[in-house]
Parts: structure tokens; sequence; C-alpha cells
């Protein structure tokens, strides 16, 4: 611990980082890959809302002329697959990177070059993906794909095959991340941080690792089957050779059902450092916070034929079905008591932050009971296929992803900007997104109680349906506005925005102990944890007495957070919402990574090629449908030697210079 | 495993929490992946087993003896005998592996000497057994498809070649890595440093071999 005065802590650093095009093209820090992933998931969240947008201008009025049905097809396809594997998913993923590493105390993740790999092939998987809208043969079969819609027989254009060869790539993207995550949360906590301190996010987000792990092989096999039935004449999905298209069903919904608490957990583990922060109060139930998500991904793998029970698997099966899927209900009902418990008698600060989070629980509660409606067999098949669903998963993946990770978005702008984003414009886009997101999705209930199909591009006059979906058109024109709003305030922040300090929140966790933007070494020092919250610990030891610390007696000594020691770290406590106060002006510089002599990991291309090689030969299947195989197999062989090369050439460099 | 308290290469780096390397606890987490992945191909194989409309069938389905009998026997297509030899050449590679990791570990110990302590011997024979197998199976593939079974024909044509493909291509990964390992050794010769990057690869090649075992018995052995 002799670096005590390295790595000061202070705001507005002089610390500057290599910039440039370059400098991102090869990066390997997470800190800077969580970014990437931010902006990339950023931006075709508005890709997809545009979709949606379109659709609901489409569904304003009866008998809509706007877009055709096949255009229809292609929207809402691509809307789904879009929102859930290249926005919430990734956006996911920019929080796992830009927060595990702080919060366990480690200078980076376990892989660095693989880290860099994932998002690369993220990125390349989304345009390819996307590159299907140019040449009109988007994906058109849902996102769940359905067989026989989406076999040969049914589908002979290349819509869905980019979105089968897509999700292949975007499978190995998710498996290379959490292979990376599972190892570093294992393997990289800093002394004391037993797995029962871990933040509660970063608890989430483990959890979340091993469902990728388990849940993403199976539909991967799914796609397979899809792929050589397309692509080569097997017959696993072809009623005439006896194959059965519900085998399609069994295994996208062991992938699928755990794919939502993939998108889940996330956003829950966000909110749950949130809420504790603006209340001034530990977690409530922390233990039972873990164990009920540990609960609630095992529950996921044994409920997936709920969303079967439509096609006559039988009263056994189907009772089994609901009674498991009834009692992931109480896992995720203790989740919401124990937030409320958490601001019940706290001194809340209505941050935009903290808005956002409380309306996770409200409205993921509105989306949880439907949910628990639709586990009944009975009242599934007559909500089954309607609005009713739709708004169904709207509650819980809108009203609940989405408003956790902008939760999130609005907590950590200040740790890798620097400066806080603007309440008052913050304020606009919580409100609109709030009310928008009711009038969208509540009519919904009563237009899919009556009867409204999904999936279905016109309605007639006269059955009632109208005023529910002009009310829903008119709440998606308030979200866009809000989300205008939203992209407005990332923006202007960046330059404008109040500086932040190392912690203009007040925080527990040990992100907020390093200047913002962290260096790129992270920690100077590695931290000695002692408890689950060590900045309260430091700065008010009195919210912290009811929780678990190494020793009595112990508690506020042997703490020791980015090369500083107790009781040396100035900050501002209980600032006014949104008013981060400049709490330590000194222009100390932070010193580099050299200075410090802390190894770290070069700069590396290979991860990116490796990426674009593999994409491309996934990419270079797609002449085997325009008739031109042996182009197709001089193009894989082509691509895969090259990716294979890559990757020797990669794996045979050192990560860092020796020393 | 001997192997597990690698000290990290470079100096500055704090110690691991568990004290494994990294890429010790990453393998057992792919191994974790493929378990689902090869789980999904041998479920939809056992689903779809017996459902096929045409023949060739695996194993003798129909004929006077069976219940219900037929006069015409549809003979078995699966060779178990000529796979039970290939079966056996694919575990001797698993024993050939565990030689080649000790090797590695106990280089310039005491009493490790000749065949015994030569890695390479024992990584190119893993190799080389890994390849007999693969040869085995592209016979067995090349046969099947004169008998009239290719991966179009019917239910089990498409189950079993995809399902023994992902194996094989798994296998020719696993060979490919050994090589690898090969080449480094005589490039620059592995030792007790090196242990690790062969425990790995040591770790993928049994699971490979685990899920054969589970394979052979489940498609070639019960009927």
């Amino acid at each position: 611990m002799a670096t005590a005065a390295h790595a000061p802590v202070h705001a507005g650093s002089s610390y500057h980082e290599e910039t440039g095009l370059w400098s991102w093209l090869t990066t390997v820090d997470h800190k800077r890959i969580g970014i990437l992933y931010l902006y990339t998931s950023l931006t075709w969240f508005l890709v997809g809302g545009l979709e949606a947008l379109t659709l609901r201008m489409q569904l304003q009025g009866p008998n809509g002329r706007l877009v055709s049905a096949e255009m229809y097809n292609m929207l809402f396809t691509m809307h789904g697959t879009t929102m859930i594997f290249l926005v919430v998913m990734p956006l996911s993923a920019a929080f796992f990177n830009l927060l595990i590493p702080l919060q366990i105390g480690a200078r980076d993740v376990a892989f660095p070059r693989l880290n860099a790999f994932s998002y690369w092939v993220y990125l390349f998987g989304s345009i390819f993906m996307n590159v299907s809208w140019l040449i009109g043969q988007a994906p058109d079969g849902g996102w769940f794909g359905y067989t026989p819609l989406t076999t040969y027989q049914f589908s002979q254009n290349l819509n869905i095959d980019f979105w089968m060869l897509g999700l292949q790539i975007l499978g190995v993207s998710s498996l290379a991340a959490a292979f990376n995550f599972i190892t570093t949360i294992v393997n990289m906590r800093a002394p004391g941080m037993h797995f029962m301190r871990m933040p509660i996010f970063t608890w989430m987000a483990f959890i979340v690792q091993f469902l990728l792990v388990l849940a993403f092989p199976v539909i991967t096999i799914a796609l397979v089957f899809l792929q050589f039935d397309r692509f080569f004449g097997t017959t696993f999905y072809l009623t005439q050779a006896g194959g059965d298209p519900l085998l399609w069903q069994h295994l996208f919904w062991i992938f699928g059902h755990p794919e939502v608490y993939i998108l889940i957990l996330p956003a829950f583990g966000l909110v749950s450092e949130v809420l504790p922060t603006f209340s001034r109060k530990p977690l409530f139930g922390y233990p039972v916070m873990v164990y009920s998500g540990i609960l609630i991904a095992f529950l996921g793998f044994g409920v997936w034929a709920h969303h079967m029970f439509a096609v006559g698997m039988g009263p056994i099966a189907d009772t089994l079905f609901a009674v498991t899927t009834m009692l992931i209900g109480i896992p995720t009902g203790v989740k919401i008591f124990n937030w409320i418990f958490t601001m019940w008698g706290g001194d809340v600060r209505f941050t935009v932050a903290c808005k956002f989070a409380i309306a996770l629980v409200a409205l993921f509660t509105i989306g949880g009971i439907s949910g628990v409606m639709h586990a009944s067999p009975p009242a599934d098949l007559q909500q089954t296929d309607t609005y009713f669903i739709v708004a169904h998963f709207h509650y819980v993946l809108f009203g609940g992803s989405m408003m956790g990770l902008w939760a999130g978005v609005y907590y950590y702008y200040p740790k890798f900007t620097g400066r806080l984003m603007s309440e008052k414009l913050g304020n606009w886009h919580f409100w609109l997104a709030f009310i928008g997101m009711n009038l969208t999705f509540m009519p919904m209930h009563w237009s899919g109680l009556m009867g409204m199909p999904r999936r279905t591009w016109v309605y007639d006059a006269g059955q009632g349906l109208e005023i529910y979906n002009l009310m829903s058109s008119i709440g998606a024109y308030i979200q866009a506005v809000a989300v205008l709003i939203f992209v407005y305030n990332l923006v202007v922040s960046r330059k404008r925005g109040q500086r932040a300090g190392n912690d203009p929140w007040g925080a527990p966790t040990l992100e907020w102990a390093m200047p913002s933007p962290p260096p790129d070494y992270n920690f100077a020092t590695i931290p000695r944890v002692t408890s689950r919250y060590p900045l309260w610990d430091i700065k008010s030891p009195e919210l912290t007495t009811d929780v678990p610390h190494t020793r009595e007696g112990e508690r506020a000594i042997d703490v020791d957070v980015a090369g500083k020691h107790v009781g040396h770290v100035s900050h501002a406590i209980g600032n006014p919402p949104g008013g981060a106060v400049n709490s330590d002006h000194s222009e100390q510089r932070i010193l580099s990574a050299k200075e410090l002599g802390i190894p770290m990991p070069n700069p590396s291309i290979k991860p990116l090629f490796v990426a674009l090689f593999m994409t491309l030969m996934f990419a270079s299947m797609l002449p085997i449908h325009m008739g031109r195989p042996g182009l197709a197999t001089i193009l894989i062989i082509l691509f895969a030697t090259l990716m294979t090369l890559g990757l020797y050439s990669w794996l045979l460099t050192p990560l860092e210079d020796a020393h | 495993m001997a192997a597990t308290a690698v000290p990290h290469p470079h100096q500055g780096h704090p110690p691991t929490t568990t004290g494994l390397d990294h890429r010790k606890i990453a393998i057992w987490t792919f191994i974790g992946s493929e378990c689902m992945l090869f789980t999904s191909l041998i479920s939809t194989y056992l689903v779809y087993k017996g459902r096929s409309v045409n023949g060739p069938m695996p194993h003798t389905t129909c004929g006077p003896t069976t219940n219900p009998p037929c006069a015409t026997e549809l003979p078995a297509i699966l060779d178990i005998p000529v796979t039970s030899a290939s079966t056996f050449v694919l575990l001797m590679s698993s024993l050939t592996m565990v030689l080649a990791l000790a090797a590695v570990e106990n280089k310039g110990k005491p009493g490790w000497t000749g065949i015994l302590a030569s890695s390479k011997t024992w990584l190119l024979a893993t190799a080389i057994l890994g390849a007999t197998f693969l040869g085995f199976q592209a016979y067995e593939f090349t046969s099947f498809v004169h008998e009239g079974l290719t991966i179009k024909t019917n239910l089990f044509g498409s189950t079993f070649f995809t399902l023994t493909g992902f194996h094989g291509a798994h296998v020719t990964v696993g060979v490919l890595w050994l090589l690898t390992l090969y080449a480094i050794d005589v490039k620059r010769g592995l030792g007790p440093k090196d242990a690790l990057l062969v425990d790995i690869s040591a770790l993928y090649w049994h699971f490979v071999d685990v899920v054969w075992i589970a394979i052979f018995t489940l498609v070639y052995l019960i009927q």
C-alpha cells in the first residue's frame, strides 16, 4: 500500500488517454469497450424505435395503407430482433463491461482481447443482419422464427437466412463475453470481496452469464437444424419426413425463456444499485436479493413450454408448466418488495436515475401480474397471439429492462464521462417516456382482450378497436419525443454537463472511489474490502452499522481504495438531486500505468480482424441460396482460413510486453 | 490436477481469487456450454429415433423375427464392430493425453526419463489417434452414402450426420490444437511452466472423448 500518493482522488483530472480512431479500433480496455457497446446499442435502439414507430403509424387507424403486409412482417420481426439482440442485451453488456471490473476491484476483465472480440462480433453481426434491409429482404418470420413458416418451403428468399445466420454470429459474441465475465468475477475479485459482498449488479450480471452459457448453445443447435433444412435439404422440421415443427418451438423456448431473464436481470441489478444510493439506506435483504436472482434463473429453465400452451401439449404438461411459471412470481415478488422496503423510511432523493428505477418497480409489477395471468393455460388460450401479450411483454421489457437501463445510464454517465447529464432534460425524458409508455401499452390490454390479433397489418373499422389503437399510436409518438430528448441530453451533457467529481451521488460501491473517468488501469492499488459498502464505511459509517463486516471494530479501518487510505477521501455527501459539487479542485496529475509500473495489455487490431473474417465466413453461406454453392464454398474456405490465421496470430502474441 | 497453482506469468498482477489460472476457469465454463450443445443434439436424435418414414434404418427395425413382424427385412446400417474399434482408438487417445500432460508437468524431475518423459511422443500419438478416429468416421460416412444414406435421406440421416458430424468437427479442432502444441514442443520444448497449456487442451480432449462415449452408447449400442 505504498502508493497512497498515487492516484489521488479528485475531480477535474488532467488525466488523458490516447484518442483517435485507431486507439478505438485496437482498444482492449473494458471501459472503452463498454462505451463502444453503449453507443452501438443506442444507435440500434433508434433503428428499432423507428421500426416500432412505423408499425404504430400503420395501425393508427383501421385499414392503414402506409406499408404492405410483407413490409409489416419485416418491420415487426426486425423490431423484436433488434430490440432484444441488438439493444437490450448489448446495452446490458455495456454495463457489464463498464462496471464489473470496477465493482469487484479489478484492473480489467480476465481476457481483454476476447472482450474486444465480443464487441466486434456484435457490431459486424448487427450490421450483417440489417444489410438485409438494403436488398429488401429483411427477416420476416417473427423474432421467434417458428417453423415451418421459416423453412425453405414457405420462405424461399434470403429473409430468414439473414436472421438465422445473424443470430448465430451474435451468439458467438454473447458466449465469448459470458466465458470472460464468469472468469473475471470468479477469479479477479479484490481481497475481501467475497461473494456475499459483491455489489448486487455484479451478482445479477454473474447470474446472467450462466444463463447465456447454458441457453445459447440450445438456440445455436435449433438454428443449425434450420440452416441445414434450408441449405442442405435435411428433414428436421419437415412433417412429410416424420419431422416435427414443435421441435423448433421446444428448442427455441428452452433458450427463449432464460433469454427473458437475460434481458431483465441486468436492469434489476442496476436498480438495486440506484435505489440504495438515493434512499441512503443499504439494500433491504441483500442475501435474499441474491438468492431470488439465482432462483429466478434456475426456474427460468423449467418454464419454457408456457409459451406453447396453444399447441396442445395435454393437461399434464400444461399444469406442470403453469405451476413452475407461477412459482417464478415468488422470487420476483420478493425483489419488488425488497426495493420498496429499501426506499421505505429512506431519505429518498428523486433524481432522474431514481425516478427511472422507481418506474421499473411500478411498471414491471404490472407486467409481472399480467404474466401471472397468462401463466394459467385457460386464460392464456384467450390471450395468446393477441395484443394482451404485446402489452405484457412491453411492460416487462420496456417498463422493466429499458427503464432500468435508463436509470443506469443517468446514474453511471458521470462516472465514465466526468460530467452529469442534465436533470432538467432528464425529467422531460422521464415523464414523456413514462406517460408515452403507459399510453402506448396500457390500451393494448383492452384491444388484446377484445381479440385484436398480434402480427396483423390491418384491422377493420367498427370493432371498437380504433380508440385503443389511436391511443397506442399517440403514446408511441410521445415516446419518440422522449427518446430524442434523451439523445440530445446524452450528446450535449458530454460537453456542457456539470462536472461530476468522483462520487456525485454519495454512492457506496468501489467504482465511485475512482476519478471520473477512471484511469485505464482502474486501481493504482488493489483495494481491500471489508464490507458490502466500502465507501459508506469511509464516508458515512452510520449507514452501514447493520451490514456485516469482517470483524468487530474493524469497520472503517483497513479500507484502502484507489491508493487512498481511509479518511483522506474528500467528497460531498447528500448533494441535492443532480447538484453534484465539485468536491475537490486539486489539479494533481493522475499518474500513468507506466509510471506506476502496472503491466497493461497491449492494444491489438487482431480481435477486430478475427471477428470480421468470422462474420464474412457466415455471410458467405448466403450464395448457397442464390444458386452459387461453388462460390459459397470458395468464400467460406477463404474466410475460414483467414480467421484461423488471425486467431493463431492473436493467440501466439502475448497480451503484454515481457517485464 | 497438479497444474492448478501455476503462478501468473507476470509480476505486478495481483494473485487470482481462487489461485487458479483464468484460462482454467474459462475452459470449464466453455465445457459447460458445450454440454448444452451436445445435449441438444443428442436429445434431438433420441426424440426422432424410430420416426423415419423410409430407410435405411440404424438398427434392424423390421423383419420376420421382430415385433411386429414383416416380410422384408431392413438391414441395420450401423456397423458396431468397426465403430467399437474407432471408439477404442479414441479412448486410447485419452490415455496418451494423460501421459503427455504428465510428461510436461514432470519434465526434468528425477526418474522421468525415456519414452515416458517424451511429451512430443505423447502429444503426437494423441493427435494421430484422433486423426485415426476421424479416418474411421470418414470411412463410415462414405460407406453410408454408398448404401444410400445421406443427410437428406430421412430423419435418421439428418440427425445422425449432424450429431456425429458436430462431434467430428470437435475432434478436428482438438487434433489441430494438439498439433499446435506439438509444434511448440518441437520448437522450444514444453516444460512444467507450460503445463497449463497442455492441461486445458487435455480437458477439452477428454470432454470430446466423454461425449463420444455417450454417442456410442445411445446411438450405436442401444437398439
